[in-house]
């Protein structure tokens, strides 16, 4: 009888263990899932840690679906009052000191947002992993104690803001663990890591995150999520170019 | 003797007049031409300076690794105390701190919405300082367009390009989209109080100054500065007196191996600079060599021929009993005398049009379309004290050994056959 016992669970786990191993667009469908919300409103933090000094942004989001957004700066007092609007692929920011609400088109996408490690146009992305990169499965790897597959994508039209990227996606979370970002000359441009997760409802969300710019020298952009809350209502007059000056 | 030659020279002007002409012709080109060389050098250097560099410059050992990208990130902190420090440390110097800086310059419409947009390259020095070098230093009052200096806080010059280009004129709002000292989007509205015209195409197209307060406010730099300049009270550049000032500020300031300790770089230290100022003098050298050496040459071959032409009355004098030796004696005199008046007149013409192209210029603007280096486009001669004695190299040298070479066929004359040659 042991041995029967011993016999069957060899065969589960030789059977978990040579499982197929799934499609990398059907990971992609799930981490574009548990990533794209309907609305979500958060307050985060941003500390920005430079060659010189480090800093510490906050801001309040609102968020609908991929298309929409809404950020307030709420400190440093410098920066407070400083507004964002992406509507689909068009970005203003308002400064109250100036009065002026001001495109962000062009080459000021690349620029850094509030010199942290992010840019307008990683703020700006808006696609669905799955719809924006043809991906395949490179692997598995664990990364952070948890077990990921090896996710290595390139963009299927060109048009994204980066060629191609390699993710570390949590096998049981579908939440990306790490990233790294490259150009078309296959020159690393940025790695993502995320520090700690939380679970908000049925969603896994990264709370701590690490941003940095390979090309800048500074110690990295640490993102972290204050607070986060999903599917609350937001009023549709907000995401208005009006809205920025109230 | 002399009074007797120089009496044959001024009366018989056959013999005097074309010989001295040619010196004079000589003479005036070599002097203008090297007082026009001499001015582009030195304006080529000065703009660069004035407007670039400085004759010395301080900035942070970061900011000068990665100068290219104007890092302002990496700017000199605590600037007002290191001005005092380098003004007492270096009392024979101006020191001026600036901030250079890129951005786009945003004019509104009624609604403040964007009308125009146009990249800049922007320049923040010390404008409403009282007593302050740089409207000097940047000639503003003599570049001014229309409008006027910038006399109150928000107050912005840009160049004449630029205003056309955003369709702007004095009195006009525009916003600064600029990157703060962390690296923020800045925003900062400026009142256009005038347009300039440096006579720079690469400034002229893109140039924007501000006041040094107005932009730390704007890109969130309290008390910084992307470098501090400093310039010799004289104005001019001289590479021996700036590399000793460079070694004594480097013992005193720039001890360390901190990112952020200033150090010091001479003009001829800047990218591009020391090419330039090999080639300035090179090119300065070659014209002004081949110039003297082919009006030599002609002055030489003048000597030749007006000696030459006078072989008969040499050949009279030779006859009627006067001495071989006076009569070259006598030659080389003459032709020292109107190498010396041919000089004297040339050098005076000459330095006459250097000093009017030295207020006037030449506009070369036409000429300068493409050039994206400092380079002013209205080239202005130079009088230096070398100027007064150039023209004597051609003038007076040529001119002797010219009718010294000739003068040696005297020498080759027999008086037994001077009668013979005189009869044919």
């Amino acid at each position: 009888m042991k041995r029967l016992i011993l016999a069957l669970a060899t065969a589960a786990a030789l059977a978990v263990a040579q499982a197929p191993t799934p499609s990398a667009d059907s990971i992609l469908d799930r981490v574009d899932a548990n990533a794209v919300p309907g609305n979500k409103i958060l307050i985060s933090e941003m500390t920005i840690h430079g060659r010189r000094d480090s800093r510490t942004l906050r801001s309040k989001s609102w968020i609908q679906g991929q298309e929409k957004a809404f950020s307030e700066y709420l400190d440093p007092p410098r920066e407070q009052g400083t507004k964002m609007l992406k509507l689909g692929d068009q970005l203003w920011t308002y400064s109250p000191d100036t009065d002026r609400i001001i495109s962000i088109s062009g080459h000021m996408l690349r620029q850094s947002v509030m010199g942290s490690d992010l840019s307008y146009e990683d703020m700006m992305e808006d696609r669905r992993l799955r719809t924006a990169y043809e991906a395949k499965v490179a692997g598995q790897e664990a990364v952070g104690g948890r077990d990921c597959w090896i996710i290595e994508m390139t963009s299927r039209t060109g048009e994204a803001a980066y060629q191609s990227r390699k993710s570390w996606v949590d096998k049981e979370r579908f939440l990306v663990l790490k990233e790294e970002r490259y150009a078309k000359s296959g020159k690393l441009l940025k790695d993502v890591a995320v520090q700690s997760a939380i679970r908000v409802g049925e969603r896994w969300v990264a709370e701590r995150v690490i941003f940095r710019d390979a090309l800048k020298q500074g110690g990295g952009t640490e993102f972290k999520v204050v607070s986060i809350e999903f599917d609350t209502a937001i009023p549709e007059s907000l995401f208005s170019k009006a809205s920025l000056r109230k | 003797m002399m009074k007797f030659l120089l009496k044959g020279i001024l009366r018989d002007r056959t013999r005097s007049l074309f010989p001295f002409l040619i010196v004079t012709v000589g003479v005036f080109l070599s002097v203008a031409l090297y007082g026009y060389l001499r001015g582009a050098e030195i304006d080529v250097v000065r703009s660069n300076a004035n407007l670039g560099f400085g004759h010395v410059r301080v900035l942070t050992a970061a900011y000068a690794r990665d100068i290219e990208q104007l890092p302002n990130d990496l700017a000199l902190t605590g600037v007002s105390a290191l001005t005092v420090q380098l003004c007492s440390a270096f009392p024979g110097m101006i020191w001026t701190p600036r901030i250079e800086y890129g951005g786009l310059l945003d004019v509104p419409d009624e609604k403040g919405e964007t009308r125009a947009q146009a990249p800049i390259a922007g320049l923040a020095v010390e404008l409403r300082a009282p007593s302050g070098p740089e409207r000097e230093l940047l000639g503003l009052d003599r570049i001014l367009v229309r409008g006027r200096l910038p006399e109150k806080p928000g107050d912005m010059l840009i160049s004449e390009g630029l205003a056309e280009k955003l369709k702007v004129n004095p009195g006009d709002k525009a916003t600064l989209i600029g990157t703060t000292m962390h690296g923020s989007m800045a925003l900062e509205n400026f009142v256009i109080s005038g347009t300039i015209r440096f006579g720079i195409q690469a400034m002229d197209r893109m140039a924007a100054i501000a006041d040094l307060a107005d932009v730390q406010k704007a890109l969130d730099m309290p008390d910084a500065a992307g470098e501090i300049l400093g310039f010799f009270q004289d104005g001019f550049y001289n590479q021996e007196k700036a590399a000793g000032l460079a070694q004594v500020f480097q013992a005193r300031f720039g001890e360390g191996m901190d990112e952020f300790r200033p150090v010091i770089q001479t003009l001829r230290d800047q990218p591009g600079m020391d090419y330039l100022f090999r080639q300035l003098a090179y090119v300065t050298f070659l014209i002004v060599g081949i110039f003297l050496l082919s009006m030599s040459l002609v002055l030489w071959n003048a000597g030749l021929l007006g000696t030459l032409r006078r072989y008969g009355e040499f050949g009279v004098r030779l006859a009627i009993g006067e001495d071989k030796s006076r009569v070259y004696r006598s030659m080389i005199v003459e032709a020292l005398m109107i190498g010396v008046l041919g000089s004297i007149a040339g050098t005076v013409l000459g330095l006459g049009l250097s000093y009017y192209l030295q207020a006037k210029g030449i506009d070369l603007s036409g000429m300068l379309k493409n050039v994206s280096f400092l380079m002013p486009t209205v080239i202005r001669s130079k009088v230096t004290p070398f100027s007064y004695v150039i023209g004597f190299i051609p003038g007076l040298v040529a001119t002797l050994v010219g009718s010294a070479i000739a003068g040696r066929a005297i020498y080759k004359r027999q008086t037994a056959s001077l009668f013979k040659e005189l009869e044919s």
